[in-house]
């Protein structure tokens, strides 16, 4: 029992940190209706970010610190928003009115480009990096047995902070409202005087601010494809299935790994999207679509 | 090309690939080699245009039959290539029907949810099993895992690369134009519309995936009996990816562009190897000026999509203006 506990805590924070990842597929997709293959980058950019911030953030601030941590994430999360901002204005804009077809095909473009940018020795280089530490680190373990490490809390707070700010954001402010008129429907919300490419940036700046923030918290590169699995998974365009797609893989993933095979947790997320698309075709909490001829 | 271009041109392919293959050990082995990646590529090429290009369903997976029709096809002649050497040619061709029917079988697996899921669900859940059906060989001991396999005959010769792939032209012209095959066609074009016409689109995806994957597969025999090693990681997602840049490059729909796009696609990295390997261009001091290129060789390819798909979304060699709307 106390394993399956621990398992779970462990699945958790891998859940939540996908689940900030899958936000930033989601948002794009209510708002644009493609998927925006190149969000894994971002994250991955986020990263990388994070790298190579430490060491200079660490001449101002004490770095392994709470503080310190939270400045070299505000300012990763500010540069990986404007390079999505970027990319939105660069290749995908000019594409707005195209067949979605080609707009996909552009995106997976994108995201082979940063990645092969990033992989070029002149850049970062293909070798594997070791992520500094930037969170102070201690382990709290309970009568149970059961052991909490202090990235682990911090991953819960941070993930939780993120999601209530981003749900203050679109609920109760006015670029919210804007981005869920546009999501429901963009021409109606172009009549209504809502500067559509406005929202549009600031949509990809939050996605890619909150992939940022997930990937300073992983501290480590994953494939980007398991986050877009969780968006899909809770109903691609809502936020809360984002949420609640993420917490499922990041759990079954981690239970998966520890009970039966880790060889097989790649597969694992998969086999379980085909297996809801199969039963409830638009995801969990996706609303269905009708289409009218 | 309609459904008579396609007769004269199978049969005219057939003659030809016999021609150059009495005169294939006069040419240089590495183009040689070259030449079969290029007929495997215009097999796997025009089978994802059954898929994608003329039936409209979006499948991210190709890499997965792929792999099916290799590993199936590799097992068999590791298995039995060695009972007779009069018999070879028959346990090759076992091989590759083999790892064609049992690609086709995964593809009917892929084309049942199909039923269900349309546009970007679809896409995902092809990548998903394509995926999968990587994972499970990476798993699966008795062929190797993650270590990969040793094919023990490089069987793959210029005739029955570019055979198939005549063949699989052949066949997916044939099919798309005639009586039966318009219903591809109309339900790319609009989905309700042709059921509406009472065409059962179902029918027609699933055959769709099941034609293509059997392609797929037979390409895979014939890569693992021309590469004789393969592993899980050579068939995984940017595999899928390079097949759908080459439908999408030709146009989809459009077999002969394709074609075109399947052949330049083939021949830009070893066009690119060619250039870095430049020594000395008169005027310039440097040797090597051009060694850049091999660093930057996948940036190069990334970038060409991108510009690709910013002017020209409808191919290369597409003279219609947009397919898929």
């Amino acid at each position: 029992m106390t394993e399956f506990l621990q398992q779970l805590i462990n699945g958790l924070a891998l859940g939540s940190i996908l689940a900030l990842i899958a936000l930033g597929y989601t948002m794009v997709y209510g708002i644009l209706r493609f998927i925006n293959f190149a969000h894994g980058d971002i994250f991955m950019l986020g990263a990388f970010a994070g790298f190579y911030l430490a060491p200079k953030v660490a001449m101002f601030l004490p770095m392994p610190s709470i503080g310190g941590g939270l400045a070299v994430m505000g300012i990763s999360m500010a540069i990986c928003a404007v390079v999505g901002i970027l990319i939105e204005k660069l290749a995908y804009r000019p594409l707005r009115r195209s067949p979605k077809l080609t707009v996909l095909i552009t995106a997976i473009g994108v995201s082979l480009l940063i990645e092969y940018t990033c992989q070029n020795d002149h850049v970062f280089g293909a070798a594997p990096k070791s992520f500094p530490t930037i969170f102070p680190e201690y382990h709290i373990t309970q009568l149970s047995g059961l052991s909490l490490n202090s990235n682990q809390i911090i991953v819960f707070a941070v993930t939780l902070i993120l999601l209530l700010a981003l749900r203050f954001i679109v609920l109760k402010t006015k670029i919210g409202m804007a981005m869920r008129a546009l999501s429901f429907n963009p021409e109606a919300a172009a009549l209504m005087g809502i500067n559509t490419d406005i929202v549009i940036s600031f949509t990809f700046g939050l996605g890619s601010a909150l992939a940022a923030a997930a990937g300073i918290l992983l501290m480590g590169v994953l494939p980007g494809l398991k986050a877009f699995v969780a968006a899909v998974l809770g109903g691609i365009g809502n936020l809360p299935g984002a949420a609640l797609g993420g917490v499922i893989i990041g759990v079954t993933e981690t239970l998966v790994a520890g009970y039966i095979s880790s060889t097989y947790r790649d597969a694992i997320a998969f086999g379980i999207l085909i297996i809801i698309l199969l039963v409830k075709p638009s995801g969990l909490l996706g609303k269905k679509e009708i289409e009218k001829v | 090309m309609n459904i008579r271009h396609a007769k004269t041109f199978f049969l005219g392919a057939l003659v030809l690939c016999f021609l150059v293959s009495l005169f294939a050990n006069q040419i240089n082995s590495y183009w040689l080699f070259i030449s079969y990646d290029i007929g495997i590529n215009i097999i796997l090429a025009v089978s994802l245009n059954l898929i994608n290009g003329y039936t409209g369903q979006f499948s991210l997976g190709h890499a997965g039959f792929m792999a099916v029709g290799a590993y199936t096809a590799a097992a068999i002649t590791n298995q039995f290539g060695e009972l007779n050497p009069y018999l070879s040619i028959a346990v090759f061709l076992g091989a590759l029907l083999a790892g064609g029917l049992l690609a086709a079988v995964a593809g009917l697996l892929v084309g049942i949810p199909t039923l269900r899921l349309r546009g970007d669900y679809l896409a995902i859940v092809t990548l998903g099993f394509g995926e999968i059906i990587r994972v499970v060989f990476q798993n699966m001991q008795s062929v190797g895992g993650a270590r990969g396999l040793s094919v023990m005959h490089g069987w793959t010769n210029f005739f029955w690369a570019f055979g198939f792939a005549a063949v699989t032209v052949y066949v997916v012209t044939a099919l798309v134009h005639s009586t039966y095959g318009r219903g591809f066609i109309a339900v790319r074009d609009d989905e309700v519309a042709a059921s509406a016409m009472g065409i059962s689109t179902t029918k027609y995806k699933v055959t769709a995936f099941v034609v293509g994957a059997f392609f797929a597969g037979i390409a895979g025999g014939l890569y693992a009996h021309s590469k004789q090693f393969i592993t899980p990681g050579g068939f995984n997602f940017m595999q899928s990816i390079a097949i759908v840049v080459m439908v999408i490059l030709g146009g989809m729909g459009n077999t002969i562009g394709v074609i075109i796009a399947a052949i330049l696609l083939t021949l830009l990295p070893e066009g690119l190897r060619a250039i870095a390997d430049i020594e000395h261009i008169p005027g310039i001091v440097t040797a090597h000026p051009f060694v850049w290129v091999s660093d930057t060789r996948m940036i190069i390819y990334s970038l060409l999509l991108i510009i690709l798909m910013l002017t020209r979304p409808q191919g290369l060699f597409s003279l219609r203006k947009s397919l898929s709307k």
